[in-house]
């Protein structure tokens, strides 16, 4: 590998770092959900894609059955998939490499890799890896941070944990909300969570949610 | 949730997801190719992440309630409205749904 732009490692780290508060964010929401510190940091060892993290712990907090759970990560981190296809043919890699590789496909990790196009693909292969990995690294931390300090503050209403959690939700949905398209089908999708409320199981109207964007996502607009 | 099923969800979530990236890495990419797929599955985030913030904010099992979580989740909002960082957004909800849950 050749010597990579000092921009390259300026984009990965900032990225890596700024990342480390929703590390934080999650570990306090799985525990404050029931799930242990280990288990709390086995999620982002693991499972590592924040979306999935959040909403599994999110749909068991509010008395979802496992399966909901499961089924809310699983379709948050499908757009994972597509980033993959993306970042394949840049990485060449097999085996071993490519099932890490694989594991530090995320949102983050994609997008300094394709920030990097105007630089080379070398530097957006090594923007790839050096977020990925940044990313893992204080992910991880983080999170380990976040679930202990949370098991040590007891009651999660006390300390205003329940409302952090819709709040790191609001705050991950808020930048993807560019176009008055986006908006509507994010107000969409809220309105229908509210409607569906009473009449569904604890935890499907998130899953029920999906339908929202089928539905705005079936015609080109 | 029993300790098992919190188990279960924890390894079938990790499961699932490393499954989901490496198809990623391993398909032809015209397997995904579909235009309608990918419309719809970009607008999968915004939809659930919307959702989630009516659970977790405004529900309690299966019913939508108004308490300390919405004022939490009404600072949230003015914090991001007026471009305030992550960190800023989720301690400022934390706080006032906090003092709303004690003066209660």
């Amino acid at each position: 590998m050749t010597r990579a732009p000092s921009a390259t490692v300026r984009d990965a780290l900032s990225v890596s770092l700024t990342v480390g508060f929703y590390g934080v964010a999650f570990g306090a929401a799985s525990v404050a959900a029931g799930f242990s510190v280990l288990q709390s940091c086995l999620f982002s060892l693991l499972t590592f894609t924040g979306a999935s993290q959040f909403a599994a712990v999110g749909v068991v907090a509010s008395g979802g059955a496992g399966l909901s759970a499961i089924a809310a990560a699983a379709m948050l981190g499908t757009r994972n998939a597509l980033y993959g296809i993306q970042m394949a043919p840049l990485l060449k890699v097999k085996g071993l490499k490519r099932a890490a590789a694989a594991q530090i496909t995320i949102d983050e990790s994609t997008g300094v890799a394709l920030a990097q196009a105007s630089r080379g693909t070398e530097a957006m292969r090594f923007g790839f890896w050096l977020t990925g990995t940044g990313v893992f690294i204080f992910w991880n931390v983080f999170t380990f941070l976040g679930a202990y300090g949370a098991k040590s503050l007891g009651n999660p209403a006390s300390w205003g944990l329940d409302a952090a959690v819709p709040a790191a939700f609001l705050g991950l949905v808020w930048p993807r909300l560019e176009t008055t398209f986006l908006r509507i089908v994010a107000a969409s999708a809220m309105v229908f969570a509210l409607l569906v409320t009473p009449w569904l199981p604890a935890g499907l109207p998130i899953i029920a949610s999906a339908l929202v964007a089928v539905t705005f996502g079936w015609r080109e607009r | 949730m029993s300790a098992t099923m919190l188990w279960v969800v924890l390894i079938a979530t990790s499961a699932f997801c490393f499954a989901i990236k490496l198809v990623g890495h391993s398909v032809p990419d015209r397997w995904l190719a579909n235009a309608r797929l990918q419309r719809i599955n970009a607008l999968i985030p915004i939809a659930l992440l919307s959702a989630l913030v009516i659970a977790e904010g405004l529900v309690t099992k299966t019913h939508v309630v108004i308490d300390h979580r919405l004022a939490g989740l009404a600072v949230a909002l003015a914090a991001l409205f007026a471009k305030a960082p992550f960190p800023v957004v989720v301690v400022a909800a934390a706080v006032t749904s906090a003092l709303v849950y004690h003066l209660h």
